[in-house]
């Protein structure tokens, strides 16, 4: 049977269901947790209660004689050898980092901090015996409010090795830049100018499985198992901060139960079990419990956003101020400090502003770290504009929706470069819009809302818009150098025709639940011809994928899966040499189709890929000079970040009364490029949008005065559980990219960044009536209904 | 230590286990069913559920020593060498996981929730599902696919009516 028989029909495009399903529905899984090795030891580790104070006084020896402990040590035992944990982007040069330990020595600066650690023969047993670990701590002001800590004179963070509680500032002026206006002449000369303070609270990924490592000591080096996303760039770091070679670690990342950027930093915890393995010698195991992980693992959004808008009374924007103070927490994690400036990117939006400054400025606080966090940067800023575009909107008695219209980028004028100096290269505002007005039934909305608020019914409608832009793929590596990120942008993949026509697909990019398995068999198997059952893809493995730069930002498809198409072509171009050499004719008379290389003109005389492989696996007959095995690396990195889009619109009720609001219709519309599995996409999106949503309803991290976590269990940091959430009408519009061969954009973050500012949008809409110009998130029914009492807050 | 014995996806099991021991626990450690996963420490996750004598427990909220004498299925016990479960299929058809951490949980709290109430509405697979937190799907999904899995139960319940 021929290649084409078997698969008659393109699978980009497709449907298909995921490879990845059949363990994971039937519980034959490799979490790493589920790890069990002889001898291997649980560790448990003391945390701080405190979120500020000096360790005056430690003693682990007693938990050491507890049964089944084999080992006990507190920070002091690793003060020479532990080394910081990385952070990869330090955003300006002078930015301050006082150096991040896995371990607390001398001082802790946010609960929950490792003080100690105990590793046992059980998990039962090391945690027990954290119990007789004694500790004597002298409190430090705690530092809570960002404000407050950049005052004169403010209590410091980390008092011996900063002056301030400032980590860095770092400034985008179109005027100084080149790009665009000065900001100042736009302020000068405004006919309209507004000003509006956001508060993006602070969020918890809550990834479902806990994190997890386990690590057994190799020879002179280790072999890591981490529930991360990262694996490529975890070894790299460990090797740098442990003090291993590199070509002594690997890390393999086996399934692993989401991320959301969670996932993403160097944690203490990896590093610390790689210590207590090598010092003791064996394989360690850690694994959190999920009230460690909400406190320790990172925190993402908690920015305080001030921004001003200046335009025309017409309704043309002229410029944009956005000051943000961003809350980095007590340390500088993995890229936390990067991704306010990632966000720097998107205040603009979809939108022509002529001039544009942005100031952010990075504070510590004796709170947990802060990192990315789904979106990371983007869904802060679109929720900004996208908010103050509402306000301005109200300010000049216009329509939100045709101010919008105004000043958005226009189908025509693609490519367009920013007052950033970003150039979107494709993209349809219009018909993304066009399509979710007409699936919410927005024009029979409206009237409803004013028939109800003409007859003062207590649950008013509110309609709410977020028309959004995002950057995908996080590359080229050249501008992430100029942003001084301290890694590039590529990706790398391997193809590889095994002897017998199967093919095997290596990737950098692994995955944590997105489905790359399945959608990157599918854009294989259109490329080379071959069935989608042929195609295996290995990822998550240092050694077996040995090159990669992982998963986060929506990089996998537009950034990764262009890797496999390079690579993929290679193989072609060699397996034409070699079809050539079979058929005894010009390479360029042969034509590749549906896995198959034939003469123009006479099908009769072809030769399928499966054949060509077996060819150059023995390689008995092949063209002189030709080395052997039919297979190819390729390493892509991306000429230009990619650009989906679209229109979010919510319709919600708001009980005047109660202060309750439900979603009663949310439509969006996304163009996220060429589709390659529809379902997959529409998948991304609902989740997406669960977690956008509950940032404007629902989630929020809460400290008290002493800075102790008071949202640190699932009782009380609320997650969205499904009837919390209605279900969401999706559709989409193709703009392909213009700037990569599958015309591919990304979308596993848009329903995130989009559906925050729709939501609270809606909410404020339903509420001007009653003077209310903004509602904090998380809007609960309180917050909702002291503002319904309260007017403007 | 205490003498337990419990039946686990059809295999009886005689086992000593710490009075303190969870359920969850014991059969992730002892019995070797890592299918089922332990996601919280509150009781509020739902990754754990397993069915315990015909009944949907949430296996963290269970002492392994209350499981004596009981019978035990999890998600590792359902797909048998005729194919999938009926609930299993309708996940992978529907696309009703991604990561798949809370997976085997939600599989086992939907099959509960059809054999209270085969013909479920949506508002009620929502509110049935409301024990078991999914990070990755918004649900959406979970509740087609619950809604596929009781149309065939319906499907195949007239189907062998039809035929008697
Ligand atoms: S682990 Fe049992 S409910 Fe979360
Ligand atoms: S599929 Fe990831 S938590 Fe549900």
């Amino acid at each position: 049977m021929t290649a084409v028989s078997d698969r008659p029909e393109a699978e980009i495009g497709k449907a298909r269901r995921r490879k990845e399903d059949q363990h994971l529905i039937t519980g034959r899984t490799t979490w790493t947790d589920n790890m069990v090795l002889p001898g291997m030891l649980h560790l448990a580790i003391l945390r701080s209660p405190m979120a500020h104070a000096r360790i005056t006084s430690i003693d682990v020896s007693a938990a050491r004689t507890r049964p089944g402990v084999v080992a006990a040590f507190s920070g002091q035992d690793f003060a020479e050898t532990q080394g910081s944990l990385p952070c990869a982007w330090p955003v300006t040069k002078d930015m301050v980092n006082p150096g991040h330990p896995s371990i607390a020595v001398t001082q802790v600066n946010h609960v929950g901090e490792a003080v100690a650690v105990v590793a046992a023969r059980t998990k039962a047993e090391a945690q027990d015996a954290l119990e007789a670990i004694e500790i004597d701590y002298e409190p430090l002001p705690v530092v809570l409010d960002m404000e407050a800590a950049l005052a004169d004179g403010a209590d410091l963070v980390h008092p011996d090795n900063t002056s301030s509680n400032k980590s860095y500032t770092w400034v985008f002026d179109s005027g100084e830049a080149g790009t665009g206006g000065k900001m100042e002449d736009a302020l000068s000369g405004a006919e309209v100018t507004l000003t509006r303070r956001f508060i993006q609270q602070r969020l918890i990924p809550s990834f479902m499985e806990p994190r997890s490592v386990v690590v057994q000591p190799q020879g002179d080096g280790v072999l890591v198992h981490s529930a991360t996303q990262i694996p490529h760039i975890l070894r790299t770091m460990l090797a740098l901060t442990v003090g291993i070679p590199e070509h002594a670690v690997r890390v393999v990342a086996p399934d692993v139960g989401g991320g959301f950027g969670g996932k993403i930093p160097v944690t203490p915890e990896e590093v610390l079990t790689t210590l207590m393995a090598r010092r003791l010698g064996k394989p360690c195991k850690f694994t959190e419990s999920r009230s460690e992980s909400l406190m320790t693992a990172h925190h993402g959004r908690d920015q305080i956003q001030d921004i001003t808008i200046t335009a025309k009374r017409d309704g043309t924007v002229t410029g944009l101020d956005v000051h943000l103070l961003a809350d980095m927490g007590a340390y500088l994690r993995l890229v936390g400090p990067g991704v306010p400036i990632l966000g720097a990117f998107m205040y603009n939006s979809i939108y022509k502003f002529p001039a544009y400054r942005f100031v952010c400025d990075g504070v510590f606080t004796t709170k947990t770290p802060t990192d990315a966090y789904r979106g990371a940067g983007r869904p802060e800023a679109t929720f900004a504009i996208e908010r103050i575009m509402d306000e301005l909107a109200a300010e000049l008695g216009m329509d939100p929706m045709e101010l919008r219209r105004k000043n958005w980028i226009r189908h025509e004028e693609f490519p367009f470069t920013t007052v950033c100096g970003l150039t979107y290269d494709s993209g349809n505002y219009e018909a993304a819009t066009d399509r979710a007005l007409e699936l919410i039934g927005w024009d029979a909305l409206r009237r409803e809302q004013a028939e109800r608020r003409e007859r003062k019914d207590p649950v008013q409608l509110g309609l709410g818009i977020s028309t959004f832009t995002e950057m995908c793929g996080l590359a080229p590596s050249r501008v992430l150098g100029s942003l001084d990120y301290g890694a590039g942008g590529w990706e790398a993949a391997s193809v590889r025709v095994l002897a017998t026509g199967k093919v095997e697909v290596v990737t950098g990019a692994s995955a944590h639940g997105q489905g790359h398995e399945t959608a990157f068999s599918q854009i294989v198997a259109d490329r080379l011809g071959v069935p989608f059952e042929d195609v295996q893809i290995i990822h998550g493995d240092t050694q077996s994928s040995p090159k990669g730069l992982d998963t986060y930002g929506s990089r996998s498809l537009s950034v990764g899966g262009i890797a496999i198409v390079k690579a993929a072509d290679k193989v072609i171009e060699k397996a034409r040499r070699v079809a050539a050499h079979l058929l005894e004719a010009s390479e360029d008379d042969l034509e590749f189709e549906a896995g198959s290389f034939s003469v123009k003109g006479s099908p009769g005389s072809s030769v399928a890929l499966g054949e060509i492989a077996f060819a150059a696996f023995t390689a008995h007959n092949l063209p002189d000079g030709m080395e052997p095995s039919l297979d190819s690396d390729a390493v892509y990195d991306p000429v230009n970040f990619s650009f989906p889009h679209g229109t979010h619109l919510c319709a919600i009720d708001v009980d005047t009364e109660t202060g309750m609001a439900k979603i009663r219709k949310y439509v969006c519309v996304d163009d996220v490029g060429n589709p390659i599995n529809p379902m997959i996409i529409e998948g991304q999106v609902h989740g997406g949008l669960a977690q956008g949503i509950a940032q404007a309803m629902f989630e929020e991290a809460v400290f008290d005065d002493a800075g102790n976590l008071t949202t640190g269990t699932f009782v009380d940091y609320t997650l969205p559980s499904a009837s919390d959430l209605p279900s969401f009408t999706t559709d989409r519009t193709v703009s392909p990219s213009t700037d990569n061969p599958l015309g591919v954009k990304g979308v596993g973050e848009a329903g995130t960044i989009a559906s925050t500012p729709a939501v609270v949008n809606a909410v404020v809409d339903a509420l001007r009536p009653f003077g209310v110009t903004d509602v904090r998130m998380p809007m609960t029914p309180e917050r909702i209904w002291r503002a319904v009492q309260g007017g403007a807050q | 230590m205490t003498k337990i014995n419990v039946t686990v996806d059809g295999v009886s099991y005689h086992d000593d286990v710490e009075p303190r021991t969870l359920l969850v626990h014991y059969l992730r450690e002892q019995v070797g069913k890592v299918g089922t996963v332990v996601g919280c420490d509150t009781s509020n996750c739902g990754a754990c559920t397993v069915d315990l004598d015909g009944l949907s427990v949430k296996s963290c909220t269970v002492l392994a020593v209350q499981a004596d004498g009981s019978e035990v299925t999890t998600v590792e016990g359902l797909a048998g060498t005729d194919g999938l479960d009926p609930m299993q299929q309708a996940f992978h058809d529907n696309h009703a996981l991604q990561c798949g951490f809370c997976t085997p949980g939600m599989i086992m709290a939907a099959r509960d929730l059809l054999r209270h109430n085969p013909h479920p509405s949506e508002e009620e697979i929502r509110e049935g599902i409301e024990g078991n937190l999914c990070r990755c799907t918004g649900y959406q999904n979970i509740v087609r696919a619950v809604q596929a899995a009781a149309g065939a139960a319906a499907g195949a319940a007239a189907g062998a009516g039809a035929a008697s």
